[in-house]
């Protein structure tokens, strides 16, 4: 990826994609968020960093949790923050995605974050736009600012990401998390792993750099870490597993499985949980391997990080006009 | 100009796959055909002995005269989706890319299954009356793969060929009763090999690049499975069957392998398939979205090969024209296709200047092979034939760009490339319709 702020810590005006960024670039994300974790536990969590800017959430695809966390960034860093409803919205009416991007430019918004159903959406609106653009999940393709506050949940709890042995299990094929995960893991020097069955491995998923299993112990054997990922029924062209009690006795994370992976290991899952599908609900909650919760407070600090790097850079360079 | 008068092309390098001939010469058109042609016809230019007085003298000045191309695969999108292109509009296409001949599928709205449908299509393109425009009639009743159309009538009317345009005739008994029933008519079945159940929802070739950018991949198993199942119906119909737009190294094979067992099969590919490969996607690039998809860069090469060995008959653009809201949409949301007819000769003799094919190989592909294919008189320079032809420098350079095109689809996947190969003059039934500006 081209540099289009040299010089800064983050050189990039948009945040579309994991894929491309060099690890300096990915340390200085991590390093800015830790500092907000810690702002984030004081009773006074806001900061006038982002007065006079405008963060626009542009979901069209449903989203609590991740529009939430990026409102609660944007505003804890002083920002105008408006949430914008596609259903209610003209892209309803048939406006054509450009033409959306397009009315928003002309609105002097700061920040687009933008989750959308189509991998390659959010380029194509950011193609078009002078604001700073976050990917905030584009369909199967990326989902970067997950993958940055899963390496801030590891790296705060092990200390480390180079050398661990990283295992995505569950529907890698439908995984924007996964893919993204994979190529920030990678850059960071972790071993990564996925598991599924061969049927939700997508094609020559071993040559973005990880090693494929079909087997869940095998899979998560000697792993520091276990990432669960979300069975997305709702992307998938037919039957790609026969039921989902089946899914469960063969993929399902539970006690018996998890024993394969390193005593120390911890528990990740990007959330929302399907309980009994992808993971027991015991092993869900399990306070002393599960680090759930707590990936969700560092979302909320990674993604402040990546609004206080990406408008730095917007001062950098021209006002939007 | 009129049809009538008498036209010398003169200081020609006369190009004819049929004869074999590569030499310097000269081509007399009469009445719209060809009355002479030869190395040694006219040597002494225009104050020749035996060049007919009054005859308009074209000095061809070196450059290459040969029959005007025979694009077998075109998608003209009339009628009901004017907005992308016109009978007209993609006549001026094709005359602008040295094509003198369009084959017609028959996927517009309505589609043509009907002998009047037929008539309106032969009718525009005479209205037209630029290029020669002639149709596949539909397999299947609405294109809907289930009951055959009225093939008799429909070749009575003046289909050339049986298509179902852009969807694979995927049903096996349909496919056998169309292969068997089209053998009265004499005509062939020409297939979009894709097995549509395998290819559901998919947005691009199977492999790495789908995987990293998120999308959906269409196997290439999806064409070989759907050729080796159809070249069993021909070995039990004895069906005449073109395979059309192949992309993969398998389905290739498979061809190979019928006609060295001597099943009345053919194929053919499109540039994008020996020029490009997958990775042509880009960053969701939809104008490098096309139906098949690009493939590996292994099965383009096998493409190459096909073309080398004789496997591959025939080249056609596959023009598929797409409005801009067509194309600038999510990679997986966009339309497949994009404008071929402007850029079929100069990517085609890409082949020509890597030392693929000889130049009167690559010409073959896009003239006499159609012609043979489809049993039609052009495509050759010979005495009596139409005067349809076509003058390029092989070597000028140029670069796409796809804003410029003259089809109304103003996308095509070769846009920014640099190409060699220029159309000068494009001459049908003796008519120059078009004329390179100087």
């Amino acid at each position: 990826m081209v540099a289009d702020a040299p010089g800064s810590a983050f050189p990039h005006r948009h945040l579309l994609a994991i894929e491309g960024l060099h690890p300096p670039a990915l340390l200085a994300v991590l390093d800015l968020a830790d500092t907000y974790v810690e702002q984030n536990r004081d009773a006074d969590k806001k900061r006038a960093l982002l007065r006079g800017r405008t963060l626009m959430n542009l979901f069209f695809e449903a989203s609590t949790r991740t529009r939430t966390s990026f409102e609660l960034a944007g505003k804890r860093l002083g920002a105008d923050v408006i949430n914008m409803a596609v259903s209610t919205s003209s892209v309803a009416k048939g406006e054509t995605l450009i033409d959306t991007a397009m009315t928003l430019n002309a609105m002097q918004v700061d920040v687009l974050v933008i989750r959308h159903a189509e991998s390659g959406a959010v380029k194509l609106i950011a193609d078009k736009v002078n604001c700073a653009v976050i990917n905030a999940g584009d369909g199967t393709h990326e989902h970067p600012t997950q993958a940055l506050l899963d390496a801030l949940t590891i790296r705060r709890r092990t200390g480390r990401i180079s050398g661990l042995r990283v295992a995505n299990c569950g529907d890698i094929a439908h995984s924007r998390v996964a893919r993204s995960n994979i190529h920030l893991l990678n850059a960071l020097g972790a071993r990564v792993r996925v598991v599924a069955p061969r049927t939700l491995l997508p094609a020559a998923i071993e040559r973005l750099g990880c090693e494929a299993f079909d087997d869940m112990r095998a899979g998560i054997e000697g792993c520091d870490i276990v990432m669960m990922l979300r069975l997305q029924t709702e992307r998938m062209h037919g039957a790609l597993v026969p039921s989902i009690r089946e899914f469960f006795r063969f993929f399902g994370l539970d006690y018996a499985k998890l024993a394969a992976a390193r005593a120390e290991a911890i528990i990740m899952h990007p959330g929302p949980m399907n309980r009994g599908v992808e993971i027991d609900s015991e092993v869900a909650d399990d306070i002393h391997r599960s680090v759930i919760r707590e990936q969700v407070e560092m979302g909320v600090a990674v993604r402040m990080a990546c609004l206080d790097l990406l408008t730095r850079n917007l001062l950098a360079n021209a006002r939007p006009s | 100009m009129s049809a009538s008068a008498r036209t010398a092309y003169l200081n020609a390098r006369l190009l004819d796959p049929a004869s074999g001939l590569d030499a310097p010469g000269a081509l007399l058109v009469e009445e719209g055909a060809i009355a002479e042609v030869g190395p040694g016809l006219f040597p002494a230019g225009a104050s020749s002995p035996g060049l007919p007085e009054g005859a308009e003298v074209v000095d061809c000045a070196g450059h290459c005269l040969a029959p005007g191309l025979i694009d077998m695969r075109v998608q003209l999108r009339e009628p009901g989706e004017e907005q992308k292109e016109t009978l007209a509009s993609a006549s001026l296409a094709a005359a602008a890319g040295g094509v003198t001949t369009m084959v017609a599928l028959p996927n517009t709205s309505p589609p043509i299954d009907d002998p009047a449908l037929v008539d309106f299509v032969l009718r525009r393109a005479r209205e037209a009356g630029i290029v020669r425009i002639l149709p596949y009639a539909a397999v299947t009743k609405g294109l809907a793969g289930r009951e055959l159309a009225e093939m008799g009538l429909l070749a009575e009317a003046g289909a050339v060929a049986f298509s179902d345009g852009e969807r694979a005739v995927a049903d096996a008994l349909v496919m056998r009763r169309a292969l068997a029933y089209a053998r009265n008519f004499g005509l062939l079945v020409a297939q979009h090999p894709e097995e549509p159940s395998l290819a559901a929802g998919g947005a691009m070739n199977e492999g790495e690049t789908a995987t990293r950018l998120g999308l959906a991949g269409i196997p290439a198993a999806a064409e070989a499975m759907m050729v080796e199942r159809d070249l069993r119906l021909v070995a039990l119909t004895g069906g005449r069957y073109h395979a059309a737009h192949l992309s993969t190294a398998e389905a290739i094979a498979a061809v190979r392998g019928a006609k060295e067992r001597g099943l009345p099969v053919t194929c053919e590919t499109a540039p994008p398939y020996f020029a490009l490969n997958e990775l042509a996607v880009g960053d969701y690039r939809t104008f490098a979205k096309l139906s098949p998809p690009l493939r590996a860069e292994e099965d383009r090469l096998a493409v190459v090969e096909g073309l080398k060995d004789g496997t591959i008959d025939a080249i056609a653009s596959d023009h598929a024209p797409q409005d801009t809201e067509s194309k600038r949409l999510p990679f997986a949301l966009a339309a497949n296709g994009g404008s071929g007819l402007e850029t079929l000769l100069a990517v085609t003799l890409e082949l020509y200047h890597n030392g693929a094919l000889s130049l009167l190989e690559a010409i073959a592909r896009l003239t006499l092979a159609p012609a043979e294919i489809l049993g039609l008189a052009a495509g050759r320079l010979g005495k009596g034939r139409p005067a349809d032809l076509v003058l390029f420098d092989p070597e000028r350079a140029w670069k796409v760009n796809a804003d410029k095109l003259v089809s109304k689809s103003k996308n095509s996947p070769f846009d920014g490339r640099p190409v060699e190969g220029r159309v000068l003059r494009t001459v049908v039934g003796g008519r120059t319709v078009f004329e390179v500006e100087s």
